[in-house]
């Protein structure tokens, strides 16, 4: 008898999981879904756009997820994402291998990130060079009196090696633009496997120097002005300073789709690269394209 | 006697299949092991043929620069885990010492389950402690550049390892006779004679299986290390080893698998990586049951 109640629950509950199901898949019907994936640096901001499309289109949901800009191409060279997010331009290989699987990645600049190299708020260094910053990352450079700090041992953060924002800055920065610059990243240097960790480190330590997108930077620590050349202007990251140019660390962000877009991805791209959505990306501290 | 026959009959089945139930769990549990070290082998192998060997023993590891050493990751783990177990063998010892020995009745009953209930403290979270707390403690109080070192991880592996130490090693203690101890004070040894050259002596075996146990956890742990050492690729062949950054084995595969892509020499490498941690755990548990092979025979001569 009671094996019989037993069997009599185990069913009822089997039916309802089965009708449950069925619903959830009636609804995703009527819900057209656009996979977007790729860079860490950019998930912040598509998740905000995703949410905000919501509410301007209730019919279309954007699934968001992160992962990086590699595995973001990747998705798109498989097939699995109708938009791929990347803080950096497609690679000669990746291009080549998304032509022989039949896509042609299309590339839309959506917003730009500046770069900001952060300091601790006790040290008193407020304003470098590039040349400067290149030094102090390469280990030519290890005391901050070098750059007119205190007499204290400079500790170099950066994120991992495979980070968009890492290879950015090894190539702009470290290498100052130069292609056939073979230098490295000083070994010395702290490789934090998120910016939160960055941050962190910057706050509590005065001896180290660290670098980020604006977005992730905070109030509690010095953001650097920083000059393009030896006596040239020191310059802040901003919007403006972005915008015109002058700042010189700072990067395009990109999203990819496969083809020339067409339909709903189409009409969520221009929404994104109209005023509102470029209202959102000013809300979370990256530059909204003028 | 009809009943009967069908009652042993059903009972025999039972028996049946509930053993091979056991034998069968032991032997995928035995399989599964050979499968995941026949895939490591697969996919680390042909990181020896692609990557000239003179660069994977090299000092840099820079892998997006084709810069494949592996030496700073093996010096890092190394580093780490000797730190962690000369942190955590005496403190996990003399506790357990003292629940097993020391304390009255009522203060091991409370103080055992929460030894254990430390281990249940997910690694995330101790790293974000290490990270946040105890590194910058850790650079005041040292007056280091930086509080992101191998010591600092010490610490935190040496805490994720104390439960296991402790819980084992008292176990063992408990497990010796109450004989041992009343001879020894009949013949008039102290308190903490009996403890330190009977007691801790015939549990000697047991004390080892603890230690190797809490290093094996240390060795292995991945995220809190990821965390707080600083990742820092670099051999530094001096005394202040332990005050600096370092990048373990570990914390490499962690930080790289992600983003790496597949098939790649990067990828291949990293699967050597997890050879290499492989054997070196391997070894450790070999000598720690040569060890303990060796002290059974011999207390099982002194006893016969």
């Amino acid at each position: 008898m009671r094996n019989l109640c037993f069997l009599l629950l185990l069913c009822g509950l089997l039916l309802t999981a089965c009708g449950g199901r069925a619903s959830a898949q009636a609804d995703a019907a009527a819900q057209k879904t656009i996979e977007n994936t790729g860079s860490d640096t950019i998930v912040n901001l598509a998740l905000a756009w995703a949410e905000a499309y919501q509410k301007v289109r209730p019919d279309i949901r954007v699934s968001v997820s992160g992962g990086g800009s590699g595995t973001g191409i990747a998705a798109l060279i498989n097939k699995t994402a109708d938009i791929a997010n990347a803080s950096r331009k497609i690679k000669a290989e990746e291009q080549q291998n998304a032509e022989k699987n039949g896509v042609l990645p299309h590339e839309i600049e959506i917003a730009r990130d500046a770069i900001g190299v952060i300091v601790n708020a006790k040290n008193p260094v407020q304003q470098l060079t590039l040349q400067q910053v290149s030094d102090i990352y390469s280990g030519k450079i290890k005391s901050w009196k070098e750059v007119g700090g205190e007499d204290r041992p400079i500790v170099l953060l950066s994120r991992e090696s495979n980070s968009g924002t890492h290879v950015y800055f090894l190539e702009q920065v470290v290498r100052l633009g130069n292609s056939k610059d073979k230098t490295l990243f000083s070994q010395d240097t702290l490789l934090l496997p998120s910016s939160e960790g960055i941050i962190a480190e910057v706050r509590q330590n005065p001896n180290a120097i660290g670098y980020d997108g604006l977005g992730y930077i905070t109030s509690d620590v010095t953001t650097l002005a920083i000059a393009p050349k030896d006596g040239g202007e020191y310059v802040k990251p901003s919007v403006e300073t972005v915008n015109n140019g002058k700042y010189p660390i700072a990067r395009p962000l990109f999203m990819y789709t496969p083809g020339e877009p067409t339909g709903d991805v189409k009409t969520y791209l221009d929404w994104i690269l109209g005023p509102d959505g470029q209202k959102i990306v000013g809300d979370l501290g990256f530059v909204p394209l003028q | 006697m009809n009943t009967s026959i069908t009652e042993r009959k059903r009972v025999s089945f039972t028996e049946f299949a509930a053993e091979r139930l056991i034998t069968g769990s032991g032997a995928v549990a035995i399989l599964f092991v050979f499968l995941i070290f026949a895939f490591l082998l697969r996919e680390g192998l042909p990181a020896f043929t692609e990557v000239p060997l003179d660069n994977l023993f090299s000092s840099r590891w820079y892998p997006t620069e084709n810069y494949f050493g592996i030496l700073p990751l093996i010096f890092g783990s190394l580093v780490v885990t000797i730190g962690a177990a000369i942190i955590a063998m005496p403190i996990g010892l003399l506790t357990a010492i003292f629940i097993a020995e020391i304390a009255p009745r009522w203060l091991r009953e409370i103080l055992k389950p929460m030894i254990e209930i430390v281990a249940g403290i997910p690694s995330v979270v101790l790293g974000f402690f290490g990270m946040v707390v105890l590194s910058s403690v850790v650079r005041d109080t040292l007056n280091l550049p930086t509080g992101l070192t191998a010591f600092t991880g010490s610490i935190i592996l040496a805490y994720m390892a104390l439960p296991t130490i402790v819980s084992v090693a008292e176990d063992a203690l408990d497990a010796v006779p109450r004989s041992y101890r009343d001879a020894a004070l009949a013949l008039g040894a102290t308190r903490w004679q009996t403890i330190w050259m009977v007691t801790v002596k015939a549990g000697k075996s047991g004390i080892l299986t603890a230690m190797m146990l809490g290093v094996g956890r240390a060795i292995g742990e991945t995220m809190a290390v990821l965390m707080v050492t600083g990742n820092a690729a670099r051999i530094a062949l001096e005394p202040g080893a332990l005050f600096m950054p370092v990048r373990t084995m570990t914390a490499t595969i962690a930080a790289e698998m992600g983003e790496v892509a597949q098939g790649s020499t990067h990828f291949h490498v990293l699967f050597a990586i997890g050879i290499v941690l492989f054997v070196i755990t391997f070894i450790v548990n070999l000598v720690a049951s040569f060890a303990i092979f060796r002290q059974s025979k011999r207390s099982a001569r002194l006893l016969s």
